[in-house]
């Protein structure tokens, strides 16, 4: 490994300490938030960024966070950017994650496909396994959630509601 | 009042439009229509908050609201950087007045009963989806980016409101009548969805779909689910124009002094 690449790798594990502040099971750099971070030859650390959800209300909170860890490992000059492509798609989770996701009690998000036609019908939606019990008797009661990136269900095994981290 | 200072023409600021001024920027106009359209359309559904007819849908619309109202400050942003004079997606958003505003008539309607907010969602979400799919592929990299990001929520916009209309349309007799007196009341407002002028033909090399180019698979996702909702797909009579130029219904008024008093009250305000 060379300085720049020891240099990156520290960086990214000072960010791996910023949580998600919605779902903090998860840091930034897992959630794919973190896309690039580097320090220039002036001394100052670039973070690129890209938001989950075009409305996600907690990016503000993250970038800031962003900004508090790297400055309490040293990194006093911090520049924050938002790129936009590639989009961001939960793909981009490990599996790690989404054990970590699952232990938490979200079910974790399916590979993404996107479906062929705009409005399918409600009957073909593929049912999400439980994340207490693994049982996959279990329904969508809406696409939409707590927050902006879940979706919630209701297991009929073990008869208790529960969220999804929704493929996008 | 001879004391009076003239103020330097370099500190005026900046007029309030850009189509005020003889030369119309024909990029930041078009910013400015898709800005708009989810700006106006987010804050009517976020009226939903709270009044919603069932937790799900309370919470489904303002999860919609918050995508759209999203979407609208990236692409105002841009827009204020395209204009490069200083405004930002919050001057754009909370300092202009009806007449610069770019959005349809169709999204700053009353929002009437849920299953009119649902229609008029349908009618916007299918157009949105059409569009922001071709926008993905603009000549205009940061463009393309906010709208591949765009589209995959537009998707599951149209999803969540293609499928209540079917179930709407297709319910009660009740919920029928009111689904299709509101797809009546409301198809005269398609026509400035597929409208063009000088502003989409400025981006004729690729920056942005010519509108009328959507309209067949516009018509095509709309009348299948209209058919599988048991609805009747109304006539096409009179069309509304207008608004792309600022024209606007006498209800987009009432909204944004309702969405900018707060920034007007308390210039500057942080939190």
């Amino acid at each position: 490994m060379n300085a720049t690449d020891a240099q990156a790798a520290a960086l990214l594990e000072v960010l791996h300490g910023v949580p998600d502040p919605e779902v903090p099971a998860l840091d930034i750099v897992e959630l794919g938030i973190v896309r690039k971070v580097e320090r220039r030859p002036d001394g100052v650390v670039v973070v690129e960024v890209t938001p989950t959800y075009s409305g996600c209300p907690a990016m503000r909170t993250i970038e800031e966070e962003i900004v508090v860890a790297l400055r309490a490992n040293g990194y006093e000059r911090v520049e924050l950017r938002t790129v936009y492509s590639p989009a961001w798609t939960t793909d981009w989770l490990s599996d790690e994650a989404k054990a970590k996701l699952k232990a938490y009690g979200i079910a974790p998000p399916e590979p993404a496909v996107a479906e062929q036609i705009l409005v399918p019908l409600t009957a073909t939606i593929r049912r999400a396994a439980c994340p207490y019990c693994g049982s996959s008797n279990t329904e969508r009661r809406s696409e939409f959630g707590s927050t902006a990136c879940k979706a919630i269900h209701y297991c009929h095994h073990c008869r208790q509601p529960f969220e999804e981290f929704k493929a996008l | 009042m001879t004391s009076r200072t003239a103020i330097p023409s370099s500190t005026r600021p900046p007029a309030a439009s850009a189509s005020t001024e003889g030369s119309v920027n024909p990029l930041f106009e078009y910013l400015l229509r898709l800005g708009d359209d989810r700006l106006v359309l987010g804050h009517r559904l976020s009226e939903w908050c709270g009044h919603g007819p069932a937790l799900e849908e309370d919470i489904a619309l303002a999860n919609v609201a918050l995508d759209l109202i999203g979407q609208a400050s990236h692409f105002l942003r841009l827009a204020g950087t395209v204009e490069g004079r200083g405004r930002d997606e919050d001057a754009l958003a909370y300092l202009r007045d009806a007449i610069d505003y770019r959005n349809v008539k169709l999204v700053e309607l009353p929002n009437g009963d849920f299953g009119r907010t649902i229609v008029r969602s349908f009618l916007f979400d299918a157009w949105s989806a059409l569009s922001l799919e071709k926008l993905v592929h603009s000549s205009h990299a940061e463009l393309a980016g906010i709208a591949a990001k765009a589209h995959k929520e537009a998707r599951y916009h149209v999803r969540h409101s293609g499928e209540w209309v079917i179930r709407l349309g297709d319910g009660t007799d009740e919920s029928h009548r009111r689904t299709q007196n509101a797809l009546d009341d409301l198809w005269p407002y398609i026509g400035e969805l597929f409208a063009s002028d000088e502003v989409d033909k400025a981006h004729a090399n690729g920056i942005a779909p010519d509108p009328p180019s959507l309209e067949p698979a516009w018509r095509e996702v709309v009348s299948d689910v209209i058919s599988r909702a048991t609805l009747t797909l109304p006539l096409d009579g009179y069309m509304h124009s207008g608004a792309r130029q600022g024209r606007h219904t006498e209800h987009l008024g009432h909204l944004l002094a309702e969405m900018q008093i707060l920034a007007r009250s308390h210039p500057g305000a942080k939190w």
